[in-house]
Formats: C-alpha cells, structure tokens, sequence
C-alpha cells in the first residue's frame, strides 16, 4: 500500500446552478510531484481552494485525510499549520512592503515588544537562500520582478514549515530560463522529502517534473497517470483533457459569411499598461469577413481580452503599434466612443465589474453606450424611447423579468448576460467582439446566447468571439484563430478544427519553452 | 401579501419624506406652533439657502463614487469677499459684481475640475487643499476685516420681495397665495398629462387613487406655504433663485444624457468607460458645476447677511454634504436624485429652525444631528444591504 500524505474522497462542490465538483478522487504520495491538470473551469483551482481551507468544511461534500488524519479546515490558517501551503496564480504579495515583511506577513516574528524585524530579516534571508533568490529581505516587492516575485512566495511558504506544496500554474508569468529555474527547485526540494501539487497548462513542463499527473474534466477525475520515467506522449493528455463527447449544445447555423473584410488588424503589438516593457500582444494580424463568427482560442493570459481591449479604442495597454482597418478604412481609435461610433463593439468578459451598473435598471444599463440615440439634440432622454427599446430586447431575447425598470443586480448570471449583449446591440455595431459571452451561466441560457449570435451574423454583422471552451469555439465559429504568449499560433477552418489540434497548437508553440533547455 | 409588499416599497420611496413631516409635526408642538409662524415659515428655506443650492452641486459629486467636496465653504467665502469689495473698493455696478463673481466661481470649478478629473488627484485631498487656500485668499481679499455692503441693487436682486403693485400692499399679499394656486394647478394638469401619456403607450403607472392622494398632498403643501409667505411679506426673491437652481438641477439628472453619465461613472466607472463614457470629463463636470454654485451660494448669503467675513461659510459643506446622505444619496456612488436631497435638505433646516426657536443649546444641536445623520445612513447601507440579499 503506497504512503499517502493527502487523500481526497469523493469530494462535491456546487454552486448555483453549476456542480464544480463532482465526487473528485485525488490520491498524494509522500514525496512526489503531482501534476493536476485541465482545461478552465475543470476543477482543479476549486479543488485546491477546498484542500486549502479557502471553501470551507461543510460548504462541499467529501472527506480529506491528510496524514491519514480527517481534516476539516475552516480557514486557509488551519490548513498552513499542517504544512499545506498553496499558492495562488495571482500572487498575494503587498507591492509597498519588503520581502521580508511579505514573508511573515500574518505570521509576524513577535519579540518581547512587538515585531522582531531583526528576526524577521534575518529568517527572511535564510530562506531567499533555500530558493537560490540574492536579493536582501528589506527590498521592496515593487521593486523586483514577477519571476523573482514567484521565488519569493515559495520562500513564504518554506517559512511556513511546509509539508506539502501547492503551486497553481506557477510559470504562466514567467519566461523560460525562470520557469526552468522554478521547476529544478521543485526537484531539488523533493530530494529533500516535499511533496508538491502543481496545477499547470504547459503540459512540457508537467512532463518534466511530475510523477504522476491527474487529469481533470468538467469536475470529475479522469484518471492518474504514472510519469515515473518522464516519458509520457503529450498527445495522450490532451485527450484525456479534451475527451468529452459533443451533443447537440449548438443551435444549427447556417453560414453567412461572405468575401467583403470589415475588420482588419495588421501586426497589432500592445505592452502591458504597468509594466511597459512586457510585451502581452506580439505582432498579432488577422482579419474578419462580413457575417462571419470568427473565434479566438487560448489558454487565460494568452493576450485575447488585451488584444480585444485594445483594439477597442485603446482601452487597455500602453506602447500599441499596428493597423486596424475597418469597413477598409484605416481608423485610429483613441477613445471607447470612437471605437462604438466606428461601428466597433466590445462586451466585456466580466459583466459584472466591466459590463454593468447593478444597481441601474434594466432599461438604463441597455441604452448606456448609445444615449444619444435616445435623445433629442439637445441632449434630453426620451425616457419613453428608452422603455420601449428595452422592452423591445427583453422580447426579442426573452430577458426573464417581470419589468424593464428592475435593477439589473437582481438578475441571474444568463439574464445579466441578456442586457449585456442587448446594450451592445442597441448600440448596433458592425463588428461585435465577444469575450467568454457564456462564462458562469447554465447551458439553457448559453444555447439562447448561442441563438443571438446567430440571429446577429444573419443580419450581416460579424461576431469575434474569445473563448475558453473550445466546445463551443468548434460548435459556432466559422474559423478559429489560436494564441498563445501573445502571438497569433494557428488559424484553421473550424470545419477542419479538433479540440485535439488546438490544444496541439497552444502546447507545441509553449513547448519551445522547456524542451530546448531541458 | 401583495398590498404588503406594495405598502412596504412605499414606504421605503417615501420614509424621508414621512421622516420629515414627523419632524415637522414634533417640533411644531415642541415649540407650541411657533414654528408655524409666518415669519418662521418664510424664514425656513432663506435661512438654508446655502444648502439647497449647494446640495444641487454636491449631489453630483457624491453621485461620481461616494465623492465630497470639502471647499465649497471656502470658495462660498472667497467669492462672497470679492464680490463685497468689488462694490466696496471699486464701486462696481451690482450686475458687473453678479457677473465677475460668477466667472470667478467658474475658474476655481476648472481649477478643483481639472485636478481631479484630469490629473486623478484624490478628490478629498484636491477639495482639501482646496479649502485651505479659498479660505485663506477669500481672508487676503478682505484683508482680514468685515466688509459691509451697501449696494441696494445687489441686496435686491437676492433678498427682496416680489411686489406686485395695486395688488400687494404693506400688511398683505396676495400675490403669493396667488401664484401658489397656480403652480398648483398648472402641476395638477402637468402630472395628469404625463399619466395620460403613459398609459396611452401602455408604460406602467400608479394607480389612479395614488396618483390624485399625491396630487391633492403636493397641491396642499403648495398652497399652505404660499398662504404663510402671503402673511408675512410675499414671495421672497432668493426662494426664486433657489427654485431655479433645484429646477435646472433636477431637470439636468433626471432627463439629459449628461446627466445620466453621473449616475453611469458612479454606478461602475470601468463599465461607464467601456461603454464610451469619458470619466475624467464628469469628474470634472461635478466638481465644475460644484463651484460654481458654490460662488452662487457666496452671492444669497452676502446679500442675506449685508456683511461678508473671513469666516464665512465656515463648515457650510458639512450641511450640504449631510443633506445629500439623509436624503438618500448613497455613499458608494451612483444613486441619489434631487427631489431626495432637498428633502433631507429641508430636513436638517427644520432641525435647525425647530431647535433654536425651542432654545436648544448650540453643543445639543450638533449631538441631535450628527445623530440624524448616522441614523439616515444607516437606514441607507441596511435596506440596500437587503436589496443585494434578494
């Protein structure tokens, strides 16, 4: 019988409406690297966010036994007294504050009068040296980079006396030499008897240190797969990843697409809006015919909503360089208003923090990025014109409400979606880009969401439309553009299309990464 | 079930307003119906002048994120100053005066304007600092003393009476129960109009027994206050002014596109930008129009007081931030109306009227309405607390 430090049993986790787990099995020797990986929204952070203590006991069904002990942790602090320590994608480190005030950050060195900075700083050191980091404990966060940012937080957790090691997807903002860097001192450190977990979606790497990988899809296992001798085929992954059968979920379309372009991008480039010399969209181009869905593939961070943002007038980015054409003409979008009056529409990937004003109504929220179409010339609202245009939408796309006037916050995720994409087609654009237009709401309201795109391509505009769920990429696009990094990696022909090419695409383009080192 | 629901949503849209007839009730028999005097009556909205107008201005600011404007009882004094010395030292005409001043209330609204909207300085700091240096140009100008005023033009324009020769005399004036019916009625036949317009286009409306019990409350409230300044000396010019302003104000938030984008940067200002919305240039609108009413304010209360001095205004912008938090505005932005804050306007001044014709000392009256305030917060976080819930 193998010695496992962590098991986890039949663990169900649901939210409204969506069951993010469903009776997951994961099985941790002591001492080794397990790989988790998935697609988005497989699982695999919900699944770490309740061996962490983040969902705590009793808000999922299942046991962990950890040591062979029952756990049941309310809070991420009593998971870290046992050694658990993960840590996040996004980094939890305090930009103004040091290394090492960072580092003990609610774990504070107590000397006999409050804090014992010398202790602090000392123990900091110590350990920026387990991780091979040169930097003294009292620089500032700010003021080193992501790479050694990420070094930094597995100091934090060495401090922590940990046991077992969470890393979810710890090299998506570091470069190669960093990411190799990272995975040799996972090796190392197991050698000295740590176990580790690391979520990740480049499947290289997961090659590369992992001794057994567990694959995740749509909240259930899969299955765990034996990488003893670091040989396994990445083909076979990928098809446990992506393996799902697809039914109907699609309403059927029939294709409008014809030859005349109305969008057009040539060698776009954005850098980060902070970080300036972070190149998030390299050098991408591509184009859109007239009553076409095109579709754009990637892992998170690939640079899509970025690419999107930033094409819609300048609204994410710094130092953006390219062409972008459309109706043929050569246009500079400086502002959001240009680009919506330029026919140009973008709705957002997250409806609520960038899409909607909750607590305006239904009727406000549809007219908001055309007011003037409502108005007289001198710019009073016929509030009229404005009922009856929402009730107009709430007909023709079956808002589920009993009134315009509701505040949009009391909706369900599908009908915020509704008003999202009904303010965006009052404000009737020729080129309307999607960002992940069915993330978070159920399969009814997805295929009704479905319904509206094509109902928009048959009137002759064009949909862009970014996704995560290649699923839905394959059932709606007419053609799939791939990127991965910030680079445009692949374009194919829906028809022609396997979620098994496109994964190939993002994997074969990130393997580069470890391999030539490796 | 339903007529319970409907009762308690009404009760929610309207709890200020009954907040404030309570009130008024309870200080009417605390001070044995003085409060109810003419004079007292008359005096109720000239005495918080200052608030109403600035509330107008404030509402916009709290409306862009929960936003203040500290400086508006500097720039109310800096502006005051030199429109008494124009008249004083230069001998200025009143309309030149009203004129410069207003230009001068402008430049500072470009000044607060700019910063914030365009530089992104905290509002608080800007306003801030904005206090401290109208406070103490406005003391440069009246080079630390108390310039009076004796310009009769401009004391008319702002506190005189509406005289209507042949029909008002010294001991009455029926001019203003007069014009009272007539607003009256013209709001009468203006609301019914607009029912009839809604339900020609099949919008929703209140039932009709609603819609004439608010009717026959507003036409009565009308026509009560027109009969008190009727008793006392008329229609005072300055209420004109103020109606003005709450007018155009109110008209601005509820019926434009410009005034929308208040409500749209507050409500969620990346959503606001993201859907063509610049949300530098409402900042800058807000705290613009801020000043500017602010300098307005500086003019009614010269003219009230005949005299200007280095410390006036003082803390005048807690009344009008107060007023716009009791009458609903919230303090995250992006909800509140005009209508709302002048009720809590005319609240706080009730409170202050009531308070200091019962004789409640100065140290209570602070107590009483921070307390007010507090609780008219509260009641705000709370039941939007249980809307989020639902």
């Amino acid at each position: 019988m193998p010695d496992n430090i962590l098991m986890m049993k039949n663990i169900t986790k649901l939210y409204p409406g969506v069951k993010a787990l469903d009776n997951v099995n994961l099985e941790v020797e002591r001492g080794e690297i397990h790989a988790l990986v998935g697609e988005n929204g497989a699982g695999k952070s919900t699944l770490m966010n309740v061996l962490s203590g983040t969902i705590p006991y009793g808000e999922y069904e299942g046991d962990i036994l950890y040591n062979g002990a029952e756990c049941q942790f309310k809070r991420i602090h009593d998971s870290e007294k046992l050694g658990i320590v993960i840590i996040h994608q996004e980094l939890a480190l305090i930009p103004e504050l040091s290394i090492g005030e960072n580092m003990f950050l609610g774990n504070e060195r107590q000397g006999k009068l409050g804090v014992d900075w010398n202790e602090t700083y000392s123990q900091a050191e110590k350990h920026l040296r387990e991780v091979g980091l040169q930097e003294k404990a009292t620089t500032l966060i700010k003021d080193i980079g992501t790479g050694k940012q990420q070094l930094v937080e597995i100091a934090k957790a060495l401090s922590k006396d940990v046991k077992l090691l969470i890393l979810d997807e710890p090299t998506s903002s570091l470069n190669e030499e960093e990411s190799k860097m990272l995975l040799d001192m996972l090796l190392q450190f197991k050698k000295q008897g740590m176990t580790s977990i690391i979520i990740s979606h480049k499947l290289s790497e997961v090659a590369y240190v992992a001794d057994r990988i567990t694959i995740l899809r749509d909240g259930s296992t899969i299955e765990t797969i034996d990488n003893e001798d670091r040989n396994i085929n990445e083909d076979r992954i990928i098809k446990g990843m992506v393996g799902r059968e697809l039914t109907s979920r699609f309403p059927s379309r029939e294709h409008h697409v014809s030859s005349d372009i109305v969008m057009e991008v040539k060698n776009w480039s954005v850098h980060h809006p902070v970080y300036t010399d972070k190149c998030v969209v390299n050098n991408v181009s591509f184009l859109v015919h007239k009553g076409e869905i095109v579709g754009f593939s990637g892992l998170q961070g690939a640079g899509r909503t970025e690419l999107a943002m930033s094409l819609f007038g300048k609204s994410y980015g710094s130092g953006i360089s390219g062409q972008e054409f459309l109706n043929n003409k050569e246009v500079h979008l400086k502002t959001e208003q240009e680009a919506i009056e330029h026919g140009l529409a973008y709705v957002t990937e997250d409806r609520k923090t960038n899409g909607l004003i909750l607590i305006d109504t239904i009727a406000k929220n549809i007219t908001m990025a055309r007011l003037p179409k409502i108005c007289d010339k001198k710019g009073i609202i016929d509030v009229g014109m404005e009922n009856h245009v929402a009730e107009k939408y709430k007909e023709a796309i079956d808002i589920k409400t009993p009134t315009v006037q509701q505040n949009v916050g009391n909706l369900s995720g599908g009908n915020q979606q509704k008003v999202l994409l009904s303010k965006w087609m009052f404000a009737d654009p020729d080129v309307l880009i999607l960002d992940e237009p069915t993330r978070g709401i159920d399969v009814g309201a997805k295929y009704e969401i479905y319904c509206i795109m094509n109902d928009m391509v048959a009137q002759g505009k064009s949909v862009v439309m970014i996704s995560s769920e290649l699923p839905e990429l394959l059932g709606m696009c007419d053609r799939i553009y791939v990127m991965n990094e910030g680079a445009l990696v692949a374009e194919m022909d829906s028809a022609a299309a396997t979620q098994e090419k496109i994964m190939g695409a993002i994997l074969r383009s990130g393997k580069k990464t470890v391999q030539k080192d490796a | 079930m339903k007529t319970f629901t409907k009762a308690s949503t009404v009760m929610k849209k309207y709890t200020m307003s009954i907040a404030l007839v309570l009130v008024f009730i309870f200080f009417s028999i605390l001070t044995n119906g003085r409060l109810l005097y003419a004079q007292n009556v008359s005096n109720l909205l000239l005495q918080n002048a200052y608030v109403l107008v600035m509330a107008c201005g404030m509402l916009l600011c709290i409306l862009t994120g929960g936003n203040i404007d500290l400086s508006v009882g500097s720039t109310l004094c800096l502006v005051a100053a030199v429109a008494a010395q124009l008249m004083d030292k230069a001998s200025m005409s009143a309309f030149v005066t009203i004129l410069l001043a207003i230009m001068i209330s402008a430049v500072i609204g470009v000044w607060q304007g700019f910063w914030i909207g365009y530089i992104h300085v905290p509002p608080f700091i800007a306003t801030l600092a904005g206090m401290f240096l109208f406070r103490g140009l406005g003391r440069v100008v009246l080079a630390s003393k108390t310039v009076n005023i004796q310009n009769n033009s401009f004391l008319n324009a702002f506190i005189s009476y509406v005289d209507v020769p042949g029909l008002d005399s010294k001991w009455s004036h029926p001019s203003a129960l007069i014009a009272g019916i007539a607003v009256a009625v013209l709001l009468t036949v203006l609301m019914l109009i607009s029912r009839a317009k809604k339900v020609q286009k099949n919008y929703e409306v209140d039932s009709m027994v609603s819609t004439i019990i608010k009717i026959v409350i507003i036409d009565a409230l009308i026509i009560a206050y027109c009969w008190k300044l009727s008793n006392y000396k008329g229609i005072p010019v300055m209420l004109l002014w103020i109606l003005l302003v709450v007018l155009i104000f109110a008209f601005i938030t509820m019926k434009t596109a410009f005034g929308r984008y208040f409500y749209a940067v507050g409500g969620n200002e990346k959503a606001a930008k993201l859907s063509g919305i610049d949300p530098r240039r409402v900042y800058f609108w807000a705290y613009f129009l801020m000043s500017v009413l602010a300098g307005f304010s500086g003019l009614l209360m010269a003219a009230r007081i005949g005299a200007v001095d280095g410390n006036m205004g003082n803390a005048y912008e807690m009344d009008a931030i107060a007023a716009c938090f009791i009458g609903g505005a919230s303090a995250y932005g992006g909800s509140g109306t005009v209508s709302g804050i002048m009720v809590g306007a005319i609240l706080l001044g009730v409170m202050n009227q009531g308070m200091s014709i019962y004789g409640l000392p100065d140290e209570w009256q602070y107590v009483v309405k921070g307390a007010v305030l507090l609780a008219a917060v509260i009641f705000d976080v709370v039941s939007n607390h249980k809307v989020g819930k639902q």
